[in-house]
């Protein structure tokens, strides 16, 4: 299969810095595909993010979202459609005053018909499970629903992949879990590709694909077992694991035989216990 | 000499359709040199709480003592009480004003009316506490700073009032790992410096590694308090109220019931390394 | 809590007035402030009074709400009931001073002062059975047809939604601010006007510099959902005249009509 987004080589300097942001970065993403990205602040992620988005342009390299160059002013709004953002700050993407508005944002933007429009709001309100609150004020919402309905926003649009920038960073643990297995659940049901940008080691275990970013360059690509096994390394780039991983890394320097590459606490369990 | 509330309660918007409770019935008692932890969900009343402490909410119904001083009384310079019990807010970098880091951090300092060189005296210490070389940072306007960076000339700049308590209202949200720990590590350094703790946080991973001691919040009320141990020995109960756990906690909690006969009150990898361990070798030696 | 004010005084509850279409309702408001301009007679009045009564018995909002509308005016009707009972020359009934109070100054006076208060009363409906966003939509329709000669129609609408929706979020930011610069001894209450005006920067700076930076990351975030101004743009709701519409215009059309006659009438 095609990927969805094919990143090649990509470089980027912001204009009033000296060092890039990003340095030949290589990476792709295939349909149905979830992948998280971690690295600390700075390394280049979010850059990264809103390169796909075509919010910034590639200083070097190309990306292509399903087939399309972000370079090409023609396919612009194609691009946006088929990869939506969610940010990190809940208060700053929300427009309107109103829930059931603001989901109705992007495919106003789009030209879509009315009432595909209302069918399209219903429906991505349902699929975040926030569809009770269509009629209320966003502002009164708390941080997990209001990133929900940026997600359902994105839903409305009909995009085939969602990028998630940091999206629990400013989260309680219960809006994290909330947004988490809402991501989780469209990846799953929907078949939605999704690209989760975050520092969070338990939101990277869930994933199907961990990239970890330092320097604006890729330093390690993987399997969440096999990335976290790297413990040193992954602590080098400012980074944490799992503290199950961490706790299993030490009693194997004690001397006691499992498995390295230990991510969930039931494979710990087994592994103690068998 | 503590931070001593009595059957403190507060309402908002009292007498309107939106009315809310947001305190009911709280006691407690923070003493010179703990080290305490507030932990409970967005809306569980903790903010409110802490806005007592200093006196930038004066109690409805109840008391607040500062050492010894009740905070309502007509004679009380509530600057004087501020000064006593710094206030670090959530996401406090956003707060920065001034030209320079020696100005923003000296603004609390000249609210106080200390004499130029006193200003900079505390200017320095503040900075150098929170982990800075105060000549290289003093000069940078703090907005050209990285994001952990602000927070710490934030905390600076409530630190340079020479605070007795500080609060800390969720001071690692946001940051990455690696500045999550300086941070953590440079509060810690304030608490052996003599300076009464008080971290308030949803994160529990940070409130198991520091505090001496717990109050749990929901609803408006104390829904439990206790040691770190005495308070993750019912992990279930935190998870009920919205709260997670230290992975740690889940960990030996599993062991347990796959009959590991581990003791379950450890909460850092650490101990949790020396348990597991310690049964494992024992049973080889059995 | 700041952020739990409802702004525009919105009162949702279910009516016909309610349920009207916004451009209906911005029209019929403009006709009645017409409507007040052209009574000149006292007896005129009682029009006003019987089509003002009937709008808000049917819209189900308690004439208390729509009372308090008057509140941050009073003044302003205060100065206005004074200057025409000072300045109204005519047959004189007391004297205070210097100034004399004349008969046609009272009548005068009684008469600008209700004006004011039914206009404000009028007004004050449109808001309180409107919701703002649909307020917005009524104006942006309204506008369109002069968007040919220039006029910005969607994008000044555009700028009242993002405004509504952002006082909420910008008040609680200014509440959290002042806190915290209070926590390091600031003072905004006492000192003379100089001093306090001084004492505001430490409060203003941060919020400008937070107000940019949400305007920048709101900005790309609209970019990334395809916003590209009003071209092509469709909406979600689009606003439809029904029968309940057009019979509350007839219904406004012969209010004005029985206005414009009492003019007529020598009474």
């Amino acid at each position: 299969m095609d990927p969805i987004i094919k990143i090649s080589n990509v470089s980027f300097q912001y204009s009033q810095e000296e060092k890039n942001a990003l340095n030949g970065v290589s990476l792709d993403i295939q349909p149905g595909e979830f992948v998280a990205i971690l690295g600390h602040n700075g390394s280049g992620k979010s850059t990264l993010a809103k390169l796909i988005n075509s919010l910034l342009l590639p200083t070097e390299g190309e990306i292509i979202v399903k087939g399309m160059n972000t370079k090409n002013d023609d396919m612009l709004w194609n691009i946006r459609q088929t990869a939506g953002m969610v940010f990190q700050n809940p208060d700053n993407q929300l427009v309107a005053t109103i829930v059931e508005e603001d989901v109705a944002f992007g495919p106003e933007n789009q030209g879509v018909d009315p009432v595909e429009i209302r069918k399209r709001v219903d429906d991505s309100l349902k699929a975040v499970d926030m569809y009770e609150y269509r009629k209320r004020p966003p502002h009164l919402l708390s941080g997990g629903q209001k990133q929900r309905i940026a997600i359902a926003g994105v839903l409305a649009m009909n995009s085939e992949c969602i990028i998630l920038d940091e999206p629990t960073a400013m989260l309680d643990p219960s809006g994290r879990k909330e947004v988490l297995q809402t991501i989780k659940k469209l990846n799953h049901d929907e078949n939605k590709t999704v690209l989760l940008i975050t520092h969070f080691m338990d939101e990277a275990v869930q994933a199907d694909r961990v990239i970890v970013m330092d320097g604006g360059k890729i330093q390690m690509e993987g399997t969440p077992k096999e990335v976290f096994v790297n413990i040193d390394l992954i602590k080098k780039f400012g980074l944490d694991v799992p503290q199950v991983t961490e706790l299993a890394h030490n009693l194997i320097n004690e001397g006691i035989m499992m498995p390295r590459d230990i991510i969930k606490i039931e494979e710990l369990v087994d592994a103690i216990c068998q | 000499m503590s931070i001593k509330i009595e059957q403190l309660s507060f309402y908002y918007g009292q007498g309107t359709p939106f009315e809310t409770k947001a305190l009911v019935d709280i006691t407690m008692e923070i003493k010179r040199g703990d080290f305490v932890g507030i932990i409970g969900q967005t809306g569980s009343g903790k903010s409110t709480l802490i806005q007592h402490f200093n006196g930038l909410i004066l109690p409805e119904a109840g008391t607040v003592y500062i050492d010894g001083t009740n905070i309502k009384d007509k004679k009380v310079k509530l600057k004087l009480i501020r000064q006593k019990v710094g206030l670090v807010f959530q996401y406090p970098e956003y707060q920065l004003f001034e030209e320079t880091v020696f100005k923003d951090v000296a603004y609390g300092p000249i609210n106080l009316a200390l004499d130029e060189l006193e200003v900079e005296r505390r200017v320095k210490y503040a900075l150098e506490l929170v982990g800075f070389d105060y000549s290289s940072v003093k000069d940078k306007s703090p907005f050209d700073l990285s994001g952990g960076q602000k927070r710490r000339v934030a905390i600076a700049g409530v630190l340079a009032m020479k605070p007795d308590y500080l609060v800390l209202d969720e001071p690692t949200a946001g940051l990455d790992p690696s500045g999550r720990n300086k941070l953590l590590n440079t509060i810690k350094k304030l608490h052996e410096n003599n300076i009464t703790i008080i971290l308030v946080s949803h994160s529990m991973e940070d409130i198991a590694r520091l505090a001496d001691y717990i109050y749990v919040m929901y609803q408006g009320r104390i829904h439990m308090q206790g040691t770190p141990h005495e308070i993750y020995k019912d992990s279930e109960e935190l998870k009920r109220i919205g709260l997670g756990v230290p992975q740690v906690v889940d960990i030996m909690k599993a062991l347990k019931a796959r009959g590991m006969n581990v003791d379950t009150d450890k909460l850092t990898i650490e101990g949790a390394t020396e348990e597991i361990l310690r049964v494992l070798r024992s049973k080889k030696d059995a | 809590m700041l952020k739990n004010l409802t702004i525009g005084q919105h009162y949702p509850v279910e009516s016909k007035i309610h349920d009207l279409d916004p451009r209906v309702k911005i029209m019929v408001t403009l006709i009645f402030i017409v409507s007040l301009f052209l009574i000149n007679k006292f007896q005129a009045y009682l029009l006003v009074f019987v089509f003002l009564g009937l709008v808000i018995k049917m819209s189900h909002v308690p004439l208390k709400m729509v009372i308090r509308g008057l509140k941050p005016i009073l003044i302003i009707i205060g100065i206005t009931f004074v200057i025409n009972l000072f300045m109204t020359p005519g047959e004189v009934l007391y004297q205070i001073g210097p100034l004399d109070i004349t008969r046609e100054g009272i009548r005068q006076a009684g008469f600008m002062a209700l004006r004011l208060v039914l206009l404000i009363m009028g007004t004050s409906m449109l808001t309180l059975t409107t919701s703002p966003i649909l307020l917005t939509d009524g104006i942006e329709s309204l506008l369109n047809p002069y968007k040919r000669i220039g006029l910005p129609a969607h994008e000044l609408a555009m700028m009242m939604t993002i405004a509504l929706r952002f006082i909420p979020t910008l008040m609680e930011e200014t509440e959290k601010i002042m806190k915290a610069q209070k926590a390091r001894g600031a003072d905004f209450e006492s000192g003379n006007i100089v001093r306090r005006a001084k004492s505001l920067v430490p409060l203003l700076v941060p919020l400008f510099v937070s107000a940019f930076r949400r305007a920048d990351e709101l900005a790309m975030a609209m970019e990334a959902r395809c916003y590209r101004g009003g071209e092509h743009r469709t909406r979600m709701r689009a606003l439809l005249m029904v029968r309940g519409d057009y019979l509350a215009l007839l219904i406004t059309f012969i209010y004005v009509g029985a206005i414009v006659g009492s003019r007529l009438i020598q009474i």
